[in-house]
């Protein structure tokens, strides 16, 4: 039998969407509304305050894990719709799709090394 | 020899035919808003790398109405990705089971979003704790 990577990627969807479920909703508020409109105080968001979350390891992880398993979900899942829509180079669309996610991924990671800590 | 020529029921919009491909297609459409806002956080990391001018200037780029809108439809979609996520994970995980007895779907949806509005009133607490 062959070995398939679909677990691989069907783990990464799984995660990213339950990452996104459980936490998303409050995420979009928080940095994308309240902030913004004065809701919260924009300190919340400050320069010092966010690069002192990134300079810490555990802030690096959550803001790693955020960004690429969200890209990841985000993949999996417009790759699988443009099959039901009827575009069947699966080949063409895994590889845009999935490295979209891995160069997003690679972003993220190298901005979050460069910021150090 | 005559050709064949078998009726094939055509798969233009399949997606209307009925109401549940309407909303697996509405379902699958979050994920366009989950990239878009992962897009944004990534830019806001990049920036943040780039020092206290270029993060500044995408701090203030959230704060124009055009974000603050594209923002009002993204957390629409994410409360729609929640409630979707747990309504179809009970027929994506295996069976579970509790006491011998087959745990009903409703009882594992309501368990997610139980658990979603948990997280994210804590997450939110944390902001305003953090600020004040």
């Amino acid at each position: 039998m062959s070995r398939s990577h679909e677990p691989v990627f069907w783990s990464l969807f799984g995660a990213g969407g339950m990452l996104a479920a459980l936490v998303g909703p409050a995420l979009v508020f928080i940095t994308g509304i309240a902030v913004p409109l004065g809701l919260l105080p924009a300190e919340l968001m400050s320069y010092e305050r966010l690069l002192a979350f990134a300079g810490h390891w555990a802030g690096k992880f959550c803001a790693f894990g955020i960004v690429a398993l969200f890209l990841w979900h985000a993949a999996h899942r417009i790759a699988i719709t443009l099959h039901d829509l009827g575009i069947h180079a699966r080949l063409a669309t895994q590889v845009a799709c999935y490295g979209f996610a891995l160069v997003g991924s690679l972003v993220a990671g190298w901005a979050l090394l460069a910021i150090g800590g | 020899m005559s050709e064949r020529r078998p009726y094939r029921r055509s798969m233009h919009r399949w997606w209307l035919r009925d109401p549940y491909f309407v909303r697996y297609m509405a379902r699958e459409m979050t994920s366009l808003l989950v990239a878009v806002y992962a897009l944004v956080l990534l830019v806001g990391l990049v920036r943040l790398g780039q020092g206290e001018a270029a993060y500044m200037g995408w701090l203030q780029a959230l704060r124009s109405p055009w974000s603050v809108a594209v923002h009002s439809v993204v957390l629409a979609t994410f409360v729609y990705h929640t409630w979707s996520w747990f309504r179809i994970m009970p027929k994506t995980m295996p069976t579970l089971f509790l006491g011998g007895r087959r745990v009903p779907q409703q009882a594992i949806t309501i368990a997610g979003l139980a658990a979603a509005a948990c997280a994210c009133l804590v997450l939110l607490a944390l902001a305003w704790g953090a600020a004040s």
